[in-house]
């Protein structure tokens, strides 16, 4: 018999029963949960007169509706204020742990579960958000669900799952400096598309994957569900243990031995199969950025948008549409386009590391004039780091501001949008048609490729500046 | 929450033909701000359906009179992005019973089966043929037969079959919910507790 991958080894452990011709009932350890997709879920509980069944593996934080300046004000806009009001009583009254607003562990739900060590290897791990799939990083089973699947975890523990089929891709080799995680990502999400992995549970792997740290890892664990993924996962080793270990949540003593005994057996049989296979060099990666309206649509920063002949007939009309709202041409070189906004945030690079490296890359250079920057950290311990290295403060000197912590510029559910028809350079994971506000032209990059936006004020290439 | 039953359904069809289309798309974020399910109608495709003060724009597909229907016959990729139930929640607020495409996100097409919105996954030649069918006359009728897990275009009589889990077509077809069937297994669920926590 062949051996078993990854996810196969967690999957089968979780497998409580199997529905006769239908989906398997998979016990979840660990439910994230927010303020946007948790209200109706709550509700359902009332309505049938039940219980948060664990509510201990429950932990809620309040992320996608704050602001990013004056937190310790009440939020402004009614209908924001009126639903994290509302998480806040749903906790209160279901029993569920709340790091809301102005919390010390407050953030955006993917940043906080890691970086209290809630979120560890082999784990389930679901949220009522589909970027869930940051948290297999870690080598565990985590997935986005809808709120109808929120209200089944809460009520039962559980959740109905079809099994996904598997499928690895593979990374080697080294990677061109000036190329970081997030261009790994967005390349391959360039290669299969928005759909090239659905119905799958991707595992990434090879020795540029190996390489990276745990921030890197979730970067690009993150984005797998750009590509359609169930959701990805990278196998546990030395890199993850070290960092899960002396955590807030982490386990301790002779029960952390107990856990890293177990952790070592997870990462996939030598023998093990995967419904499919895909493989690419790390050596022909580029900086990498979006000039369309869906994350797929990426290219390196030295090459031109496709032409229309070059776009499949069928996807021409989708094309067009996205080439209209972007306001670009069809064969544009996108070196030199301009910038009016720049966001470095979001649980797709909220993280230390991230602003690290967009710090180090401004420090003692200015902000260009026509550019607006929001540099949003992804948790108060983000901030908090970043306050101690001085990060805050060669920001400041550079002419960036940095804010308070959520999703912000992201999904532009708080105040910040970027106005119609301005274009952004930002960190995060969707460049959709109004993701950053009604208007708003997306393009998605590294911190890197942010920050040499952010101080040339058009698009540039960071290997430029190394 | 107890779904609607869905059986079989006979309708004129609503025509989109833009492939990838997003859940931002489907109900913007901004509005997800309401804490019941209920509203949400209102808002489907509302960055494409109206302009920005809020009156409908007339190219928009929802704004043409010349179609209507319990049908809405999608691009390929459809339901990608965001999680959000929302969107599940505003095509079946505005009246849409079945959703036709070449191909679905994951998320999107369980949240629409917790719905009891049916996801029609058809080949690409067939989607072809439906908006060739509906852009000559719109008027131009499908049937979906759920039992027999069956769409057809009812001016040629041409048909195909889709796929459906068994275990949700039951759900569908007596509009059962899953937390009742889960609810039930409860000893089981302590089973695995008990050996495992
Ligand atoms: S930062 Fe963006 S993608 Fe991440 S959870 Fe918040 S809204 Fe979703």
């Amino acid at each position: 018999m062949a051996g078993k991958t990854l996810f196969e080894k967690i999957w089968d452990k979780h497998v409580v029963t199997k529905v006769e011709g239908g989906p398997s009932v998979l016990y979840i350890d660990r439910h994230f949960v927010h303020e946007v997709t948790s209200p109706q879920a709550f509700a359902g509980l009332r309505d049938r007169g039940i219980q948060v069944r664990r509510p201990e593996k429950t932990v809620a934080t309040a992320d996608h509706n704050i602001p990013t300046l004056g937190q310790d004000q009440p939020i402004r806009d009614e209908l924001s204020r009126f639903q994290v009001n509302k998480l806040a009583q749903n906790c209160e009254e279901f029993g569920v742990d709340l790091y809301g607003l102005n919390h010390k562990w407050n953030g955006i739900v993917h940043v906080i579960g890691p970086e209290l060590g809630i979120t560890r290897p082999g784990m389930t791990i679901v949220c009522g958000d589909s970027h869930t799939s940051t948290h297999g990083a870690f080598g565990s089973i985590a997935f986005g669900i809808g709120t109808s699947e929120v209200e089944m975890v809460m009520a039962t523990q559980t959740l109905l799952q079809n099994k996904p089929r598997t499928m690895r891709i593979n990374i080697e080799g080294d990677l061109q400096n000036g190329v970081v995680s997030k261009d790994i990502v967005l390349y391959i999400i360039s290669q299969i598309g928005t759909g090239g992995a659905t119905g799958y549970f991707v595992e990434f792997a090879g020795s540029a994957i190996r390489s990276l740290s745990m921030e890197a890892r979730m970067t690009i664990c993150n984005m797998s569900i750009e590509m359609g993924a169930r959701g990805g996962m990278i196998a546990p080793d030395e890199t993850t243990f070290e960092y899960v270990k002396g955590r807030e949540f982490a386990p301790k003593g002779a029960e952390w031995e107990k856990a890293l005994t177990e952790w070592r057996q997870l990462p996939s049989d030598e023998d093990a199969v995967f419904d499919k296979e895909l493989n690419y060099k790390a050596a022909d990666i580029e900086p990498m950025i979006t000039y369309g309206t869906n994350p797929g649509m990426g290219i390196g920063i030295s090459q031109s948008i496709p032409k229309l002949e070059d776009i499949e007939k069928s996807t021409q009309a989708t094309f067009k549409k996205s080439m209209q709202y972007m306001d670009f041409q069809p064969g544009d070189a996108m070196i030199g386009k301009k910038v009016d906004y720049v966001f470095v945030g979001s649980c797709t690079n909220g993280r230390i590391e991230d602003l690290r490296a967009f710090a180090s890359f401004i420090k003692g250079k200015k902000k260009a004039d026509n550019v607006t920057a929001w540099i949003v950290p992804g948790s108060h311990q983000v901030e908090a780091q970043a306050e101690e290295e001085g990060i805050r403060q060669i920001l400041e000197e550079a002419g960036f501001e940095m804010r308070q912590p959520g999703c912000s510029a992201c999904l532009a559910m708080n105040d910040d949008k970027i106005p119609e028809g301005n274009y952004a350079v930002s960190t995060s994971n969707r460049n959709f048609e109004g993701r950053q506000g009604p208007g708003a032209r997306t393009m998605l990059a590294s911190p890197l490729t942010a920050a040499a936006a952010a101080i040339t004020g058009k698009i540039t290439d960071p290997r430029d500046f190394l | 929450m107890p779904i609607d039953k869905f059986v079989k359904l006979e309708s004129t069809c609503v025509p989109l033909p833009i492939e990838n289309v997003d859940t931002d798309q489907i109900i913007p974020a901004r509005f997800l701000k309401a804490t019941t399910r209920e509203g949400f109608g209102d808002n489907l495709f509302a960055d494409w359906r109206y302009d920005k003060s809020g009156n409908p724009k007339k190219d928009f597909v929802l704004n043409d009179t010349t179609y209507s229907g319990k049908v809405l016959v999608a691009g390929q990729n459809f339901g990608s992005g965001s999680s959000r139930e929302h969107a599940a929640w505003a095509i079946v607020g505005y009246g849409f019973k079945a959703v036709v495409s070449s191909f679905f996100a994951d998320i999107f097409k369980n949240n629409s089966l917790n719905n009891g919105l049916l996801p029609v996954q058809v080949s690409k030649e067939f989607l072809e043929e439906l908006f060739q069918a509906i852009e000559k006359d719109p008027q131009a009728k499908v049937e979906i037969d759920l039992d027999n897990q069956k769409i057809t275009l009812l001016p040629t009589g041409k048909s195909e079959s889709f796929d459906i889990n068994p275990y949700k077509k039951k759900c569908l077809l007596n509009g059962f919910d899953d937390i009742d069937y889960l609810l039930n297994i409860n000893d089981e669920i302590e089973a695995w507790e008990k050996a495992h926590d």
